[in-house]
């Protein structure tokens, strides 16, 4: 079956490389705000350190479904739409779905040319950080 | 070629064509012959907002070459230049984030092309910003050109690893951070750990971060200030000739630009191989710690 991120993949894939880059930039406008309970304890997300602007992730399992919230600057739209990509991608999936998602995800979205290999490897840390803490709060 | 910028603020560089106010940009935008450049360290920055009819040019998709670890050739330059609508006798005014940073990379691989006029928005895109001028995400569209093809001029302000080991001896100048020059780490704090299989710095450099160049408001340091850093600070001479490096060569060119275009040397070399190209070499002496060591007996040439 499809998930939102095959879904997103496609709409990626579906317009030309230059176009991928604006629509990365739809996404960077639309990260959903952080849950008000995130700004009274801000250690409760995770930082990436694969990023290179500050950027926190974290996910969480609520009756068996998930929910992905993160926070990025307006100044590193890059990371920003990743990190929106991921947001909505993962929010609402089972845990079994999320943690299927394949870690070379952010290589398939044909991104690779526009944005480079290197600052693709933010999103890839990412990904990585969110399954972690998938596996950490189904063991929990 | 557009007119400068007088205001005194500029005079005292010893080239103050290379630099621009943001007051005279912002009278100047739109003037015959001028194209404003936008480069970033963050590929989508330009597209969140920009200065009006400013283009963009991206360091790592635009400038380099896919393949071999080098920048465009000639073609790939004259090709680039001519989608952006840019002639040889442009103006271009340079500007970005993170204090010009990567707007002075740029700015010197445009000069390896021997374009002639290109300038640094003092303060860059923060300054901008910071006063409220206006930005922009309307696509920018200018008619193309047909921007020659030139060869580059790798001779001058270029240096490459045997270069910097004929050197040893002479001044360098490490711009990196504090950790990174003493070989805590291989990339700046923040920055993730890439690259580089030893840490360390090139024997007898001088570790000047770049961004000491850089007053609080992000524009440059008065000429004095700049030669209390360099000269007072790190030995420099005028007459020098200097090789400056840091991880991939854009810190450096921004410290290329201050000593070539502010404090008038005029023998600065950028090494652009920098430390991700010294920190994996073989047989190439490196020193640990705070102190710039020594150039080994072996090399003393």
């Amino acid at each position: 079956m499809t998930t939102p991120l095959d879904e997103i993949r496609e709409e990626f894939l579906a317009v030309e490389p230059r176009e991928r880059l604006l629509l990365l930039l739809e996404y960077s406008d639309d990260l959903p705000p952080l849950p008000a309970r995130f700004g009274d304890s801000p250690e409760l997300l995770e930082r990436v350190p694969e990023c290179q602007s500050p950027v926190f992730v974290k996910a969480e399992v609520e009756d068996g479904v998930v929910h992905v919230h993160a926070k990025a600057p307006a100044e590193a739209p890059t990371t920003r739409g990743f990190a929106s990509v991921l947001a909505h991608g993962l929010d609402g999936l089972t845990l079994e779905q999320a943690l299927a998602t394949p870690d070379d995800f952010p290589d398939t979205l044909g991104l690779t040319a526009a944005v480079s290999p290197l600052r693709l490897r933010g999103m890839s840390g990412m990904l990585a950080r969110i399954k972690r803490q998938l596996r950490e709060a189904s063991a929990a | 070629m557009a007119e400068q910028d007088d205001s005194t603020r500029v005079g005292a560089y010893a080239h103050p064509e290379r630099l621009v106010s943001t007051t005279w940009l912002a009278d100047h935008l739109g003037d015959e012959g001028l194209v404003v450049v936008e480069s970033d360290e963050d590929v989508l920055l330009y597209e969140t907002g920009h200065i009006p009819g400013a283009v963009k040019v991206d360091w790592h998709t635009d400038l380099n070459d896919p393949v071999n670890r080098d920048y465009i050739d000639g073609a790939g330059f004259a090709e680039l230049f001519g989608r952006l609508g840019i002639t040889r006798d442009s103006t271009l005014v340079v500007y970005g984030d993170k204090n010009n940073w990567w707007a002075a990379y740029a700015l010197w691989v445009f000069t390896l092309f021997g374009h002639a006029d290109v300038r640094l928005l003092d303060g860059g895109r923060a300054k901008w910003i910071a006063e409220d001028r206006p930005l922009t995400r309307d696509a920018t569209e200018r008619t193309a050109t047909d921007y020659p093809v030139v060869e580059r001029d790798d001779s001058t302000i270029r240096a490459f690893r045997e270069d910097v080991l004929e050197h040893l001896g002479s001044p360098l100048i490490d711009v990196r951070s504090p950790l990174e020059y003493a070989g805590e780490r291989t990339t700046a704090p923040e920055y993730p750990e890439e690259s580089a299989l030893r840490a360390g710095h090139i024997p007898t450099a001088q570790n000047v971060p770049w961004a000491k160049a850089a007053a609080e408001n992000g524009t440059f340091r008065s000429r004095t200030e700049l030669e209390a850093i360099y000269q007072d600070g790190a030995g420099l001479t005028p007459g020098d000739s200097v090789i400056a490096y840091c991880r991939i060569g854009e810190r450096s060119s921004h410290t290329w630009f201050v000593l070539t275009h502010l404090l008038g040397y005029s023998d600065v070399r950028n090494y652009d191989g920098s430390w991700t190209e010294w920190g994996s070499s073989v047989r190439v002496p490196i020193v640990k710690g705070e102190q710039p060591g020594q150039v080994p007996a072996t090399l003393v040439g």
